[in-house]
């Protein structure tokens, strides 16, 4: 399917992108790992520790101002090509003004926490909650760190690769017959 | 000094003004509310996690099943995710479809807002005339897609049929009726003092925290906001319809119902526009590794029945990659946030629900108010448990 792209949404959009990168690449070069830009949208992948402070500096850039944390997620990459770091942990933004998205990644293994960004977004609290739930990824200094759609006493992390789709623990004891 | 003495309070996860099954733990002091603690996940199904394990095609009923009132504009926010990372455009028609069924879908879903809001605040009747017009609606679902509610009718690269013949005319009837019946709930409540003293000043939040909290939709647009991903990042050519976005200004309990009430209108207007642009045409990309052939084509043509097998085999497979696509669902920003690693099964899909991060703000427009109020304000959120839990 290698047609070209098609929905080209808004035509300033690719320059105002390459915007963005100019303006992290200035403050941030050393912090960018990696940057891939793909159907129109931009990734930067960034390193766990300087996750807070350029996000800090996304929001409050005036010619950026991404003040919407839409989203946070997160991938289990095990049954991907490319698995060490294990976890990714996704953020979208969007800029309200510009109405522009970028999206933040942060790649972590086994037991690594991630810096929260509660402080930055509040809306990140509950996003947070679910990336820690269904993956068992931690977050450092986040205020309420509790699992948010399982019950409090689940083992395991549902969106785990090697978490079965069908099986679940057991939850009640059977009598003997 | 004595010690304040507060009462701790379930309130859900059965009581009726939850819609669904929301517990919240409340801290009383008296009848103010000092804390709330929402807590979710009664009905998680693990929606994503299932649609890890079925076929492209395969996963939009599973969707259907986050906002159960607004079962197209899941389904809409999948497949254009999908279509966004197989680089495709469906057909005018389709997409003509697609905005003419998903306005309908914002009606019905804000219609069962109205009634369930009203009716939690003692206005009884109201709840029965919206149910009245939801179920024209809810024919006319079954008239494309054959269910009343679980419609999976969108698929990737266009819609399952065409459109059942007299079906226009079924919508035109509806849309002919639709704004006196509107004007009718209007008269019963927009300047009703009771309902006024209900709502108005009720559950405020400015529109800082608003965004802060990351709260979309008409609950954001109630605080003065504009932002409709319809108008900021047109899909389906929305670009091409005349509607304007209805804002608030207060941000509290009654400029949210004002604001979803104008919405119908302009979902109104919109639907009007879409029904005028329907012309005859292909209702699926023509694509045969993504659209199974046409059946009389299989009986003499190799190549049809060669697609038609790989299809139903083993689906279509997306190039490695990752998008997010959002649509401005009933109740706001749904985004679906997918990761294909080239296969023909999504690595993972991620649901970006719009009540889940809504509900989020609860606990700050309620705090201070009276318990009566947490009713009041849960109504105007406008939240679905089953987008929540997911």
């Amino acid at each position: 399917m290698g047609e070209p792209e098609t929905r080209i949404e808004n035509r300033g959009e690719a320059q105002a992108e390459s915007l963005v990168l100019q303006r992290l690449r200035e403050q941030f070069r050393e912090a960018m790992l990696e940057v891939r830009v793909w159907r129109n949208e931009t990734t930067v992948v960034l390193a766990p520790h300087d996750l807070v402070r350029v996000c800090r500096f996304l929001r409050d850039d005036p010619d950026l101002a991404f003040d919407f944390l839409s989203d946070v997620t997160g991938v289990d990459r095990l049954s991907l090509p490319e698995a060490s770091p294990r976890f990714e942990v996704v953020y979208h933004l969007y800029s309200l003004q510009y109405r522009r998205r970028l999206r933040l990644k942060v790649r972590v293994n086994e037991g690594q926490a991630v810096p929260t960004v509660t402080g930055v977004w509040e809306t990140a609290n509950w996003h947070e909650r679910e990336v820690y739930d269904l993956f068992g990824v931690p977050f450092d200094g986040h205020p309420d760190l509790r699992r948010i759609l399982m019950p409090d006493d689940w083992e395991g992390h549902p969106l785990r690769k090697d978490y079965p789709v069908e099986a679940s623990p057991k939850w009640w004891e059977e009598e003997p017959v | 000094m004595t010690a304040t003495r507060t009462m701790t309070l379930n309130m859900g996860p059965q009581h009726p003004s939850t819609h669904g099954v929301l517990r919240l733990v409340l801290e009383l002091d008296g009848e103010v509310v000092v804390k709330c603690v929402p807590h979710i996940g009664y009905l998680h199904t693990g929606i994503e996690k299932g649609l890890e394990s079925k076929r492209f095609q395969q996963g939009i009923p599973l969707t259907d099943r986050m906002d159960y009132l607004a079962p197209l504009s899941n389904n809409l926010a999948l497949v254009l995710a999908i279509e966004k990372a197989l680089g495709i455009t469906v057909p005018e028609r389709a997409q003509t479809i697609r905005i003419l069924l998903t306005e309908l879908t914002r009606i019905k879903s804000h219609l069962v807002w109205l009634g369930t809001h009203a009716m939690d605040m003692g206005a009884m009747s109201v709840f029965i005339y919206c149910f009245r017009e939801r179920e024209t609606i809810l024919d006319l679902y079954e008239a494309v897609s054959g269910q009343r509610m679980m419609s999976s009718y969108f698929r990737v690269g266009g819609v399952a049929v065409d459109l059942p013949p007299g079906f226009e005319d079924k919508v035109q009837a509806f849309l002919t009726a639709f704004p006196a019946r509107l004007a009718e709930y209007e008269a019963l409540l927009t300047a009703n003092p009771l309902w006024r003293q209900r709502t108005v000043g009720i559950g405020t939040i400015s529109r800082e925290d608003a965004i802060a909290l990351g709260v979309s939709g008409p609950a954001l647009r109630a605080c003065g906001v504009l932002y409709d991903v319809r108008k900021a990042h047109p899909y389906s050519g929305y670009e091409r319809y005349q509607f304007e976005v209805p804002l608030g200004k207060a941000g509290d309990v009654y400029d949210r119902y004002v604001v979803r009430m104008a919405e119908m209108r302009q979902s109104h207007r919109i639907a009007i526009q879409a029904l005028e642009r329907l012309a005859p045409g292909p209702i699926n990309v023509a694509d045969p590794k993504l659209i199974p052939p046409p059946k009389h084509l299989l009986k003499r043509s190799m190549e049809a029945l060669i697609h038609h097998f790989k299809l139903y085999a083993e689906g279509f497979s997306v190039p490695a990659g990752e998008v997010y696509q959002a649509i401005e669902a009933p109740k706001g920003e749904l985004g679906t946030y997918l990761v294909s690693d080239g296969g023909n099964r999504p690595y993972r899909v991620h649901f970006r629900a719009p009540s889940f991060v809504n509900l989020q703000a609860l606990p700050a427009m309620v705090k201070g108010r009276l318990v009566a109020d947490v009713v009041a304000v849960i109504g105007s959120l406008d939240i679905v448990l089953g987008e929540i839990d997911r």
